[in-house]
């Protein structure tokens, strides 16, 4: 139990998705204008994690890691073409659901919800479990059982959720300063993910 | 219609300077700033997404008639999937200690959006050729973005350019130090909000109102 509260919270702060890998920026930078719509997008994409990482850490433990199916055979290989096919699945799924029961929120993320996909947080985690499989169970990144699955798509999804909830808040505000004409827009936007991301470092001590 | 037409340079040149997918179009920043903290692997990243920018486009270009419009996201990604699987592999054998390095970046060149925007936005629609163009002149874009980046980050984060020192013994000596800071997350993205200010400031039609 402690490990999964560890792995949660080391996931949200200290192993942030955007912070620490860039994963997601696409999205992260095209999104983040106001802060309903960032709101609309984390929570997406955390319910997508939460359903795709587990799946896809089952695929892994059971199917393509050395001799799951057959004896003496690594299918480890077809990982890449196996885990987007689950997420494109998935994601198509939650399409579904959001047009369905939140027309509103399904016209203000546009076509980011399909390019949810090809968002690289879904996968990055996916990849990341992966990688973290065989590692020492007394290492806090260590993904041992179903239950560190979950928490470590929990954590990563919520983290990304903060990070462009918190972006998107400061974009709000950044639109009635000055800021010189070339850095506008895009520019501005890139220093300030820098800044954050050095707030952020200050986690990377963290221990529980 | 030759091969080397006014148009198909155009094609070919634009995401190298004014069209580049990495400052303009805002593609694929994800590994543009995870693998610069040293030139090697940038490099290598770069040709990586250039051989497969490339070739899936000419695959979806081939393919773009006879694929229904529902199912192309999961075409395009099984296609790009496959082209990711077998460069990895490559990687694995004949550049190990890189594609350690790289670790799961090479596995996002799936989800890099340089591959899905360009899928999407030019294979769709143009012949083989052009297609194929488009893919090598917009990896270059980003592998030279990435060259940029990782060159300013690995001179001045740790003094050296491909792993060999080149900030000679007797700067240390009078005082100069490193900047730690500079292979550190944050530091990518603030040298590509810099790069993007350049460039804006030279070219005043990009800049945003």
């Amino acid at each position: 139990m402690e490990h999964f509260f560890s792995l949660f919270v080391r996931s949200i702060f200290v192993d942030n998705m955007i912070f620490a890998f860039f994963l997601g920026m696409c999205s992260y930078l095209a999104v983040s204008k106001n802060v309903k719509t960032a709101l609309g997008l984390g929570v997406a994409v955390t319910f997508v994690e939460i359903i795709t990482l587990p799946v896809n850490y089952l695929l892994q433990t059971k199917v393509l890691g050395p001799d799951c199916l057959v004896p003496g055979v690594d299918l480890s290989f077809l990982s890449f073409i196996l885990f987007i096919a689950v997420i494109a699945g998935i994601v198509q799924l939650v399409e579904m659901i959001v047009e369905k029961f939140s027309p509103a929120l399904y016209n203000s993320l546009g076509i980011f919800l399909p390019l949810i996909a090809v968002n690289c947080a879904i996968m990055g985690a996916s990849l990341f479990m992966q990688q973290r499989i065989g590692l020492d169970p007394s290492n806090t990144q260590a993904i041992t059982n179903f239950g560190d699955a979950i928490a470590y798509a929990l954590g990563s999804g919520i983290g990304w959720g903060l990070a462009i909830v918190c972006l998107a808040a400061i974009r709000e505000k950044m639109a009635y300063s000055d800021v010189p004409k070339p850095l506008k827009g895009l520019g501005i936007t890139f220093i300030t993910v820098g800044l954050m991301a050095m707030a952020f470092m200050c986690f990377s001590g963290l221990t529980i | 219609m030759s091969l080397f037409s006014k148009k198909n340079k155009e094609v070919f040149t634009a995401p190298l300077g004014k069209n580049n997918p990495v400052t303009v179009q805002v593609l694929g920043i994800c590994s543009a700033l995870a693998v610069t903290a040293q030139l090697k692997p940038a490099i290598v990243m770069g040709l990586s997404v250039t051989i497969i920018v490339a070739l899936s486009n000419l695959v979806i270009s081939l393919l773009r008639n006879t694929i229904p419009n529902r199912v192309r996201i999961i075409i395009q990604l099984v296609v790009v999937a496959a082209l990711v699987t077998i460069v990895s592999e490559v990687l694995k054998a004949f550049a190990y200690d890189v594609s350690v390095q790289l670790s799961v970046y090479i596995g996002l060149i799936i989800t890099n959006c340089i591959l899905m925007g360009r899928l999407e936005a030019f294979a769709m629609s143009n012949g083989p050729w052009e297609s194929l163009l488009d893919g090598l002149g917009n990896g270059l874009g980003y592998a030279k973005i990435l060259v940029i980046v990782a060159f300013l980050r690995e001179l001045f984060g740790s003094g050296c350019l491909f792993g060999y020192r080149v900030i000679p013994q007797w700067c240390y000596d009078h005082g100069y130090l490193d900047n730690g800071l500079m292979l550190m997350p944050p530091m990518a993205l603030i040298i590509v909000g810099c790069i993007i200010w350049w460039q804006r400031a030279h070219n005043k039609d990009l800049q945003e109102q």
